[in-house]
């Protein structure tokens, strides 16, 4: 029987210091831990060890990265997207047939238009679920099917190609420190352009209102179908992104290039601090956590670990983690009262 | 008195007129061509028993649900509300039991979702006195408070009509003032307010009119001040139930009397410190109804908490029938008879269930053998419960669509045919109608005629000389007075629970 304590003394005022941990201790926790695996990377390899592999975990990372942005946006609203490795795909193959013989502006316009086209085909997926009231994870698994059957068409086997300079974008090594990577910046400045700028907004608002407590939010008048369309408009951009970065990062097409980022994307936002119940979390938790799985999988082929194995390893750290991080929040909260 | 503004004249340019209403859930007619008018400068009532429509009237105002039939018009002009971001618009604006809060928000983020202007909400706040951090995430703030933020944010928006959704249920006394005083202002400054409640003597109190409802149609409009408590109750349950609700509770007045103090206990609390509680002892007998009064936070959650087995106390000892009692999970007090009753009904109630696998879900961890369910066994004890509680299951497919009433009485009715030792009632009338209160009042006398222990919490101080043979007063976490139940009226249970008296009158 959790009702209140005595309302009419002033409340208790917690240190903003204390604050920030206990709103985001979690988030911090991920950028340690993805700190301590740099670390432990840097000790593992014999050879020598440089901005060069910086960059290409870097490079490794910014699908999964992208993939763990669109499902972080749609677990916050209170939905969850398993059509993001589909899209990845398609996006991958369509970009690949349509880049193959055009120009370096020409292939940027592209992507453009295929984030637009994807946020679209997001957007008809929520409309979906809001419409027919079928649930979030049936609708998107029936598009996962459905992506992924036209991935196949575009391209039935691996093929096309993009412009150097396109691939570059991405592979680059950035001007001013070698130790940022380009991909990096890639990412901050899609972010910072899609997400960072409306998630303080009325719009952004909405996404975590409907995701934390969807009855509430609609008293309070917000419109929820829009709400929910949006975040899975959200997700289809960043899958979009996340199908031009495999396009970048590979120079070609393959109809099964994003099969794998529909679940890790969702490891990825557990692993980030995005609570699967909704309304909690942000995207730079989600961001680090791809990095740190992409990182265990490095570390995992340098140890000479079975592939098999190292699959099994890395499900079994992700429960590890997540279950020692609940522990800690649940224990934190008994001391708190 | 006050003042009463032009009523009765102001029904050509009424603010709010809803005609004609209806709105049916399946085979239950929530309303019925209901009608409903609010003056311009009124507080006016809106009552009944549940599942009379209240809520349901209320949502088809605020735009949450769409009616069958009917119109509403705002100042004449008609209203199709829609959502309840159109019906704000319109200058309605509605506090709910259940503030529109989200929680994993802070109190100004969710001020800037609304639009609502964040100064001018700090202002109506700070009117009433309210502390409030805006960047506390307000699912870390109490309830109470939320509610009082809503009013605020309500208030912020001017609204010519504010609507009142049983804002004062579980809200300590002096938020409650507050909430009145706030009333008392907009009536002042010619707008209107609609105010839900099941606490007659507020009604009385504040409203100029009332309109009752009865079974989805609005049967009067009065003015509360006139006839009192029982005029509004006979229109709320109708003239030949409201006689039968009051004989019964005479005739079990009568019945009810001094116990057996010989007999063995049926709950033996010893010291016992957890929390707030700082080294609580009672004892409890069988056929006894033993009431804890006390102010919000004095410990009274804490220890119903430990007797339910959700907590373990720090010191002390529990025995229940003669043996020590430790519970570490609900289900070591369910087996040990010790069982629950809560205020929060949907908290131990499954929603989307039926009527009959909520009476029936106790009982799944006992009796069946091999793990298959008697069937035949099980459907005998929820009609026996069903019938003896007379719970209304024409929604009884899901739990989630009955009446408030019907609810707690479906969390009693499973215990009935389960069976068990002691009933823990933690507030088990917040948020029910006059009717159906006395309904389960009369059903705890009968469960402890039968050989049942109860303890009864409750946050309505009228309740307890009703209901219990014995009260006791904590404050501080400690048991100030032990009163007899015909003995605890409202003064005396009042002054115990602020600390003013030790041990005035013992049992």
């Amino acid at each position: 029987m959790s009702s209140a304590p005595a309302t009419v003394a002033p409340l208790r005022r917690a240190p903003e210091l204390r604050r920030l941990v206990r709103r985001h201790g979690w988030t911090i926790g991920v950028y340690l831990l993805l700190f301590a695996l740099i670390l432990y990377w840097r000790s593992q390899t014999t050879l020598p060890w440089g901005p060069f592999d910086v960059q290409s975990l870097a490079i490794d990372a910014l699908p999964l990265a992208f993939a763990a942005c669109g499902q972080a946006i749609v677990v916050i609203s209170g939905g969850i997207d398993l059509s993001i490795g589909s899209m990845m795909s398609l996006v991958n193959v369509v970009s690949a047939r349509l880049m193959v013989d055009a120009g370096f502006e020409h292939a940027l316009l592209i992507s453009v238009l295929l984030v637009l086209a994807a946020a679209l085909v997001g957007a008809l997926t929520g409309l979906t679920i809001v419409v027919t009231k079928v649930a979030d994870i049936i609708v998107t698994l029936a598009m996962l099917f459905v992506l992924g059957g036209a991935a196949l068409w575009v391209l039935t086997i691996p093929g096309g190609g993009v412009p150097a300079h396109y691939a570059s974008l991405i592979t680059v090594d950035t001007v001013g420190t070698k130790w940022l990577p380009a991909a990096v910046l890639v990412l901050l400045g899609a972010v910072v352009l899609l997400w960072a700028t409306v998630r303080r907004l009325r719009p952004g608002l909405a996404l975590y209102a409907v995701g934390s407590k969807r009855s509430a939010a609609y008293l309070a008048g917000v419109n929820v179908p829009a709400a929910r369309i949006a975040a899975y408009a959200y997700s289809g951009a960043f899958a979009a992104l996340g199908g031009l970065a495999l396009s970048a990062a590979s120079g070609l097409g393959d109809p099964h290039s994003g099969d794998i980022y529909t679940l890790n994307s969702v490891a990825a936002v557990v692993l980030g601090g995005v609570s699967l119940l909704g309304g909690v979390g942000g995207l730079i938790g989600p961001i680090a956590a791809a990095f740190v799985l992409t990182l265990v999988k490095t570390i995992l082929i340098i140890k000479g670990v079975d592939q098999n194995w190292a699959q099994v390893i890395q499900g079994t750290l992700i429960v590890l983690v997540v279950m020692i991080g609940g522990l800690a929040i649940r224990q934190k909260g008994k001391s708190g009262g | 008195m006050r003042p009463l503004p032009h009523l009765f004249m102001t029904e050509a340019v009424a603010l709010l007129e809803a005609r004609d209403l209806s709105k049916s859930y399946g085979p239950v007619q929530a309303l019925l061509s209901a009608d409903l008018v609010v003056a311009p400068g009124e507080v006016h009532a809106l009552l009944g028993a549940n599942g009379a429509g209240k809520s349901t009237l209320v949502k088809l105002l605020t735009g949450v649900i769409q009616g069958d039939e009917g119109t509403i018009s705002v100042r004449g002009r008609e209203l199709r509300v829609g959502s309840p971001a159109r019906a704000a618009r319109f200058g309605l604006a509605p506090v709910f039991q259940d503030p529109a809060l989200v929680p994993d928000l802070t109190v100004a983020q969710n001020l800037r979702l609304t639009g609502a202007d964040a100064r001018a909400v700090a202002q109506r706040l700070a009117e009433m006195e309210l502390d409030v951090d805006f960047t506390e995430l307000t699912g870390d703030l109490p309830l109470p408070l939320l509610r009082m933020i809503d009013l605020a944010r309500a208030l912020a928006r001017e609204p010519e009509l504010l609507l009142l959704d049983e804002i004062t249920a579980a809200l300590p006394s002096d938020l409650a003032e507050r909430v009145f005083a706030v009333m008392h202002e907009r009536r002042e400054r010619g707008r209107s307010v609609l105010f839900i409640t099941h606490r007659l003597k507020e009604v009385i109190a504040t409203c100029d009119r009332a309109t009752i409802l009865r079974d989805g149609t609005a049967v009067a409009t009065i003015v509360p001040q006139e006839g009192g408590e029982e005029r509004i109750v006979e229109y709320m349950l109708g003239p030949e139930a409201a006689r039968a609700v009051g004989e019964a509770i005479e005739r079990d007045a009568q019945v009810m009397g001094p116990r057996d103090a010989d007999a063995p206990a049926a709950l033996e609390v010893e010291s016992v410190s957890i929390g707030h509680v700082q080294g609580v002892s009672f004892t409890l007998r069988p056929g006894e109804i033993l009431g804890v009064a006390a102010l919000e936070g004095q410990g009274q959650d804490e220890l119903f908490d430990v007797l339910s087995g959700e907590r373990t106390p720090d010191s002390g000892e529990i025995r229940v029938g003669g043996r020590a009692f430790k519970a570490r999970h609900p289900y070591d007090a369910i087996r040990a008879g010790l069982v629950l009753v809560p205020a929060d009904r949907l908290r131990a109630l499954l929603p989307q269930r039926s009527v009959r696998e909520n009476i029936a879900s106790p009982r799944y961890n006992r009796f069946s053998r091999w793990g298959v369910i008697n069937m035949r066994e099980e459907g005998r004890r929820v009609r026996n419960a069903v019938e003896s509680l007379q719970i209304d299951v024409r929604a009884g497919r899901q739990v989630r669509r009955l009446s408030g009433g019907n609810q707690q009485k479906v969390t009693i009715a499973r215990w009935l045919a389960s069976g068990f030792a002691t009933l823990l009632c933690f507030d088990p009338t917040r948020g029910i109608d006059v009717g159906t209160k006395r309904q389960i009042y009369v059903l705890l006398r009968r469960l402890a005629d039968d050989g049942g222990a109860i303890l009864f919490f409750s946050s309505e101080l009228a309740e307890f000389p009703l209901v219990c043979d014995r009260v006791l007063t904590v404050f501080g976490g400690r048991v100030t007075a032990e009163l007899v139940g015909e003995a605890a009226d409202e003064a005396t249970l009042l002054r115990a629970m602020h600390g003013l008296v030790e041990d005035e009158a013992v049992a």
